[in-house]
């Protein structure tokens, strides 16, 4: 392994790493303001919540497509194991994403059914999120491999501890959506936000617990990793900070903060992201083949990265541009394209 | 051996693409070309200030909204499927396309997701040049869109610029990889017919319009710029299909010889006109044949020589019946969709375009026209592909992932079906709603309460920005 291509794979770990968080942040909070949309039967709060990421969402998926073609095409070998292990997972969310995007038109333009696409917005941003959650647990805990192919079983992913996932993620993302909501609502509909992140906040801190605690259990490299000396004392801050950040985001649910619920609740998934990153690292199929091992030839990557490193700031400065656009808080009344 | 097929999950997974693809194709098909009418709309209306182009474009953006919404989920199945159904595949090319579909992900589905928002939500909210930029930029980002993923599908009919190590593929050049030997000709060939399709489906709203009586101008100037733009682009489209054909031959006889149902080779070969081609037998029934127009046509001479398909192993042949009724149907569509514009001219010219019942009511049914052409083309190209999905170099049976049961794929496939039965009737009646309410100005039914969350006093100048629209006098046809 020579000296250049260790540079890419490090490269392209950061991109990777980045684009999938930049997902998780940006459609954790969109699909959780979905989920908080099933919450609230109110139908002006409801208009309210979903025209507070309509001109968005769109945006926000796109880097789903990114952080799965980022994969195949840096990372090929991972991408052609990890996806056929997750083949339900996968089609679930599609189906679910599929249902919860078209309910923006939906919802306005099918007036009888209105209902019915109500429900396929909150459902299909709760099932979306749960088969994500899903997905995270079984990474987790590895799939089973035979040189370069997935050989376990369809169903391998289905474990209590990738189910427990899911339902962490549903709690995770609503607490996004809710620091969304009280960013961009104000009166009642900001109070009732408040009230539905905390909620959230407690089984997420719940499900973070449990992922803490059972994966050092179950996997012993993992624990050594955290728990021996010195790591220990280089590690600690990630917890800590993780504690720090809970707190501050349980106080500021409670007090008049506007924004500050929300930047503490990304505060909360950068720390928990890292934690993972620490587990798992240096492998991108757990257990199994590392980064390196992964990863496509270096002309592949040194011809994505060049076009990538010009073109992702200016996505960064338009994506900002058109958040820039519609900022400030949402307005009930109604108005057209 | 019937249960065998029916839980085989490489036939499941090639009828699960099948599904998935020709759903997903219809949008492109329809958004790529709607994108830039509406932003040709847009500067038009900001270039003379005639409200009608802003009526029309208003109206095209509520269709926009809804077609390209369901364009965007359809498509984000897509990459997933070379994970989940094709990973064997995935393995041996990501080396080599890998780059082009993420280049596709940066380059477009950025530009488009994030300057659609404005265009669909924000026009009170930026002045009137950033809406034209904002609609420029998603048209641009769909041009995009098509020009990767249809150089990694030409490298997967024409492959150039790669190694073979091990059963992958690795790249050698970039240039060669992405701008292959078909590529030139399938991009040109397939932007074309999809403003023609686009256009088609203008002709047909139009139509409608002028049939209903009750938007005269809005339905004119539609159908003016819709004939216009088909009395270029039909021609070119025949003229590109031609160019693409005469490419194919060259570069993948065996597809050519499938889409003219042709087994003998040789010097002076026939056209074949009509026929049901017989796999087995190598033979076609009931055909119908001029002699040595194959060769004419497809080398430009009496007595050029042509490849047949019996010249290639029969495990190397594509399904001919397929390949060659595709070919027709598009063929066919091509040739309708000429004689509909040479009729539109005649009319025009004895001042009767406007009024001819049973020309507009012919219009409103050849507006699915273009979608009919654009899946016969895919079919015709990616069908005549097979059993390849490396042109000869990597089989469809090789490429399938390795862990899937056939009981998996079928229960994907089900819910795939369901869901796109559902999704699809649903967005077509959506679609024909809005198509009937018309062009108007304020559309109450259709328009999609805002959004804009921006407090009123921060908001900079642009005073023209805030000023209602429709405000100008009642609009005239120039």
């Amino acid at each position: 392994m020579n000296g250049p291509m260790l540079d890419l794979v490090g490269v392209w770990t950061v991109i990777l790493g980045a684009g999938v968080f930049f997902y998780v942040l940006l459609d954790g909070f969109d699909l959780g303001v979905g989920m908080l949309y099933g919450l609230n039967p109110d139908s002006t709060s409801r208009g309210i919540i979903m025209n507070s990421i309509a001109p968005i969402w769109d945006g926000n998926e796109t880097w789903l497509i990114l952080g799965g073609l980022a994969l195949l095409a840096a990372f090929p070998l991972a991408f052609a194991i990890i996806i056929p292990a997750l083949y339900f997972p996968v089609l679930l969310m599609l189906l679910a994403l599929i249902f919860r995007g078209v309910a923006f038109e939906f919802r306005f333009k099918d007036k009888e059914h209105r209902g019915f696409w109500d429900n396929a917005f909150a459902y299909g941003s709760a099932v979306a999120t749960f088969a994500q959650g899903t997905v995270l647990g079984a990474f987790i805990q590895g799939f089973q491999v035979e040189g370069r192919q997935f050989t376990g079983g369809s169903f391998d992913w289905l474990t209590p501890f990738s189910v427990m996932t899911g339902v962490a993620l549903m709690a995770g993302y609503t607490l996004l959506g809710a620091g969304w909501l009280i960013l961009k609502t104000e009166g009642g509909l900001q109070d009732w936000a408040r009230v539905q992140g905390r909620r959230a906040l407690i089984l997420v801190l719940v499900g973070i617990g449990i992922v803490s605690l059972w994966t050092p259990y179950a996997e012993p490299d993992i624990a050594q990793r955290w728990f021996t000396w010195p790591n220990i004392i280089f590690l600690a801050p990630v917890p800590l900070a993780s504690a720090v950040l809970a707190w501050a985001t349980w106080r500021s649910l409670g007090r008049d903060h506007h924004a500050w619920p929300f930047v503490y609740g990304i505060g909360l998934f950068i720390t928990a992201y890292l934690g993972l990153a620490i587990s798992l690292w240096p492998n991108i199929v757990p257990h199994r083949y590392s980064l390196w091992d992964a990863a496509s030839s270096e002309s592949t990557q040194a011809f994505l990265l060049v076009g990538t490193l010009f073109l992702l700031p200016i996505i960064l400065l338009y994506s900002g541009w058109s958040y820039w656009v519609f900022r400030g808080k949402v307005k009930a009344d109604a108005g057209y394209h | 051996m019937s249960t065998d097929r029916l839980l085989d999950p490489l036939i499941l997974s090639r009828l699960q693409f099948v599904w998935v693809v020709a759903w997903h194709i219809l949008l492109p098909a329809f958004t790529v070309g709607i994108a830039s009418y509406i932003a040709m709309l847009e500067g038009l209306h900001a270039w003379t200030k005639n409200p009608v182009y802003l009526r029309i474009s208003k109206f095209w953006i509520r269709v926009f909204a809804v077609t390209f919404g369901m364009g965007v989920v359809s498509g984000i199945v897509m990459p997933f499927q070379f994970g989940t159904n094709w990973s064997r595949f995935t393995d041996a090319v990501s080396n080599v396309v890998g780059p082009l579909f993420a280049y596709e992900g940066l380059t477009a589905f950025f530009l488009e997701a994030a300057f659609l928002g404005v265009l669909l939500f924000g026009r009170k909210l930026v002045p009137p040049w950033a809406h034209f930029v904002a609609a420029s930029m998603v048209a641009l980002g769909t041009l995009l869109s098509t020009f990767w993923i249809l150089a990694v599908n030409s490298w997967m009919q024409t492959p150039r610029g790669y190694t073979v190590v091990d059963g992958r593929f690795f790249p050698a050049s970039w240039v060669d990889i992405i701008f292959s030997p078909s590529f030139p000709y399938r991009l040109a060939h397939v932007v074309s017919g999809f403003y023609v399709t686009t256009a088609f489906v203008v002709l047909a709203v139009a139509a409608y319009t002028l049939r209903k009586g009750r938007f005269p101008d809005e339905g004119r100037v539609m159908m003016r710029m819709a004939l216009g733009f088909l009395t270029l682009f039909v021609p070119l489209q025949i003229v590109l299909g031609d160019m693409h054909g005469l490419n194919t031959l060259e570069h993948q006889p065996a597809k050519l010889a499938a889409m003219e149902g042709l087994w003998e080779g040789g010097q002076g070969v026939p056209a074949s006109l009509f026929g049901f081609p017989d796999q087995k037998a190598e033979t076609n029934h009931f055909e119908i044949t001029v002699p040595k127009l194959g060769s004419l046509y497809l080398t430009h001479h009496w007595d050029g020589a042509v490849k047949g398909l019996k010249d290639f192993p029969a495990d190397e042949r594509p399904p001919v019946i397929v390949v060659y009724w595709a070919f027709r149907v598009m063929v066919g569509a091509g040739l309708a969709m000429l004689a509909i514009v040479g009729v539109g001219w005649l009319l025009r010219w004895s001042g009767r375009l406007y009024t001819t019942g049973w020309y507009l009511r012919g219009l409103q049914w050849a507006g699915p026209l273009g979608f009919i052409a654009v899946l016969a083309g895919w079919t015709t190209t990616e069908v005549g592909r097979q059993p390849w999905t490396v042109y000869g170099l990597m089989r469809t049976a090789d490429s399938v992932t390795p862990s899937l049961t056939g009981g998996d794929v079928i229960l994907s496939l089900l819910m795939y079906m369901a869901v796109y039965l559902l999704i699809y009737p649903t967005g077509l009646l959506l679609l024909r709603r809005i198509v009937r309410n018309g062009p108007l100005d304020h559309d109450a039914e259709n328009d999609t309460p805002v959004e804009s969350g921006r407090p009123a006093q921060p908001v900079v100048a642009l005073p023209l920005a805030q000023l209602p629209e429709g405000h100008a006098a009642e609009g005239h046809t120039p």
